[in-house]
């Protein structure tokens, strides 16, 4: 009994001697965990600063303001779409400095506006001819060489040589912002344009229009094709080997490089069925195929979370197969496979390599108006902006990728959302 | 032990012990506990359910070895025994529920209202109607408590009219018990209900479809005692319409409610007969080393 008692009494003590190393070993688990979660807020951090610090320039444009005068001389009513508008600038400049005189320096002193305004000032005209034989005030984009430099991502104490500018350019400029002719304006050209090699024109509506096209095809073709897949994998398919076979191959397949997606849509989709190049009939479909195991694969796992017993109650008050799936398990599930296909949308909005394959890298200016017409997305549209030698284009890299971050947080949002919105316990 | 004695007194299947030792003598005498043969009165005259020679393999594993028995018109059956013992697995072949179970596969004959339930051209939806079934745990489904009730008479068109389905439900919920504590929010999730009053709405849900016979696996055992009382009262009152047979590992719960008791042991139906002779005089070694309490 005694001899009990001491060696109870010891293990308590050997309990007692061994809780400091244990709780050591907790806090330093717990500073690990801290750590790393610190660690990856200050990456997340320093990725989103300097995005932002470097793309929100870009949802600024510098303009110009010209007094443009709508020489009859220079504009035939009955033919406005052939007329030279670059000229009306050219001659509005002119005026405002008379100094330049020769070709050259006429040469620099146009390149301060940009060439986009012409077009602008079409658009202008073509909605109210009546306009012709006044003088108007318009804030006109300025070029991009103008815009960096307001902007100060070009640097002004340089020599000459090492300046996209010359000396005289900068006189005009400094002239003109004493005027308060030059300033900076909202950019909606940003959000009005397709692409264009002229950064102060380029915009992200044709690539945000493409991924839309190519995401809702993608979408549509495959939650229902997943969903369906993966009922019939869980639910109906007999357990033997070529269902383990084909099981085996879709968990491969989602973790095939993309693209490989985008060699095999090349080859069947371009070449065998020859669908048109470049366009996000093509682009969503070699997404499906891209996005199909990840919604499978998510949408059988929350099938298999819900409860057998839901089952075997369905089943037990005599409720068909299709019936105990479609009302008790596919409600359940529900929440978890929509997560899963917003994981896949996602990760399909960010794909660039497999449309690289297809032709959706061109470049193309026109906005998509269908499935058919050629187009690019985000992704492939921030790649090709950040390898354009444009200074301008630098900050529309950056813009373009906040806005494809912005869509993503959305469609998260939509995620949790939807989740908490369909989830029912039991 | 004298095995040539033994094997004389040991009654073949269910016929009449034939035995040379005298009537009192073999009443005295248990048989031995290796004598895995059903002893006792497994048949009854007017059966509404008969099962012959059922074997369940789980894969390799011989789950139920050669089980005879038949299920009496309102009469409750209970199926007692040790954990593993396959009364479980035994009522689940009654609905076949055990079909949704991957590698098993049953054999043998059970007919209910001379089909054979096992028969290919049997569908098993309107068998499962007619053989409802309550679980273990309770597993009401993440709807209504009206839902609950009204997915059965739904499913199989039991009723013509919105008024005629809440007048199905409100039976089932005054029958199972339930409906004076839950009539004032039948539009609340069933899952929001105490585990006892989560197995009467499973009840509830079971004989609003109407069954003839209805299988109990342990629907107790999550239950306190309070509840439990509910639940038997119930089981009384409901074997004047239908035949119950209720797996149970409460004895007292089994003495209490059924008509008949069979024993099953590790895949082997060793006794049947009337629960108040099983309780008090059983036959078997087993039956008795059980109810006595030796294991179990």
């Amino acid at each position: 009994m005694h001899s009990n008692m001491t060696s109870d009494s010891s293990a308590t003590a050997q309990v007692r001697r061994s809780l400091p190393k244990r709780y050591a070993r907790e806090r330093r688990f717990r500073f690990l965990g801290l750590a790393a979660i610190v660690l990856t807020l200050l990456f997340l951090v320093l990725l989103l600063g300097s995005i932002f610090l470097k793309g929100w320039t870009a949802f600024q444009q510098t303009h110009v303001r010209l007094d443009v005068y709508f020489d009859p001389a220079k504009l035939d009513v009955g033919n406005l779409n052939n007329a030279d508008y670059g000229a009306l600038v050219r001659a509005s400049l002119q005026d405002m400095f008379p100094e330049a005189e020769s070709r050259s320096e006429r040469l620099q002193l146009n390149r301060l506006v940009s060439t986009g305004a012409a077009f602008i000032l079409q658009d202008i005209l073509t909605a109210s001819p009546e306009l012709i034989g006044s003088t108007q005030p318009f804030w006109l984009p300025a070029d991009d060489e103008v815009d960096m430099l307001i902007k100060g991502h070009s640097p002004r104490d340089v020599p000459e040589s090492a300046r996209r500018l010359s000396d005289r350019q900068l006189g005009w400029i400094d002239s003109l912002l004493a005027q308060e002719r030059l300033e900076k304006q909202f950019n909606t050209a940003f959000f009005k344009n397709g692409d264009s090699r002229e950064p102060e024109l380029a915009g992200v509506r044709g690539a945000i229009t493409g991924s839309f096209y190519t995401l809702m095809l993608t979408l549509a073709l495959s939650f229902p094709i997943g969903v369906a897949a993966a009922i019939y994998l869980e639910e109906f398919a007999p357990k033997n080997r070529f269902t383990d076979l084909i099981e085996v191959n879709i968990n491969n397949l989602a973790a095939i490089p993309s693209i490989i997606f985008g060699l095999l849509g090349l080859a069947v989709f371009l070449n065998f069925f020859g669908l048109p190049r470049s366009s996000s009939v093509v682009g969503g479909l070699v997404l499906t195929l891209m996005t199909l195991p990840t919604i499978i694969i998510a949408s059988r796992a929350s099938l298999k979370a819900v409860p057998p017993s839901i089952h075997e109650a369905a089943l037990a008050v005599g409720a068909s197969k299709v019936q105990t799936i479609f009302h008790h398990v596919l409600p359940l599930a529900l929440p978890g496979m929509l997560t899963g296909t917003i994981i896949g949308m996602a990760q399909a909005l960010g794909e660039t390599a497999p449309l690289l394959m297809i032709g959706m890298v061109a470049f193309i200016v026109d906005v998509p108006q269908s499935l058919q017409d050629p187009a690019t997305v985000l992704p492939v549209q921030i790649y090709l902006w950040a390898d354009s030698p444009e200074r301008g284009f630098i900050e529309r890299t950056s813009a373009a990728i906040m806005i494809l971050l912005l869509v993503l947080l959305v469609m998260n949002a939509a995620a949790v959302y939807l989740r908490n919105r369909f989830e029912r316990r039991w | 032990m004298n095995t040539l004695d033994t094997a004389a007194i040991v009654p073949k299947g269910f016929a009449a012990p034939i035995t040379p030792v005298t009537w009192e003598a073999a009443k005295s005498r248990k048989v031995d506990r290796d004598n895995r043969e059903t002893v006792g009165r497994p048949f009854v005259d007017d059966p509404r359910m008969t099962c012959r020679q059922i074997n369940v393999f789980y894969g390799e594993k011989h789950a139920i070895k050669n089980v005879s028995i038949d299920i009496g018109k309102n009469e409750v059956l209970a199926m007692i025994g040790p954990s593993g013992c396959g009364k479980s697995t035994f009522l689940r072949c009654l609905n076949r529920m055990n079909d949704t179970i991957a590698g098993c596969r049953v054999s043998g004959e059970i007919r209910l209202d001379e089909q054979d339930i096992y028969d290919r051209a049997i569908d098993v939806v309107p068998l499962r109607a007619q053989v409802g079934m309550v679980f273990q745990k309770p597993n009401p489904f993440p709807k209504s408590i009206f839902d609950n009730v009204a997915y059965g008479p739904k499913i199989h068109g039991l009723a013509d009219s919105r008024s005629e389905l809440a007048d199905i439900v409100e039976d089932s919920l005054k029958r199972a018990g339930l409906w004076n504590e839950v009539n004032d929010r039948l539009d609340k999730p069933g899952t929001g209900l105490s585990g006892g009053q989560q197995q009467r709405l499973c009840i509830a849900r079971a004989i609003a479809v109407r069954p003839e016979i209805i299988l109990m696996d342990e629907p107790c055992s999550a239950l306190d005692p309070i509840a439990t009382a509910t639940v038997e009262e119930l089981i009384s009152e409901l074997k004047a319409q239908y035949s119950i047979v209720i797996v149970t590992h409460n004895m007292q719960q089994a003495a209490r409610v059924s008509e008949r008791t069979a024993y099953f042991h590790l895949g082997d139906l060793v006794e049947v007969g009337k629960t108040g002779r099983i309780f008090t005089n059983p036959s078997h070694q087993l039956t008795e080393d059980y109810i006595t309490g030796r294991f179990g």
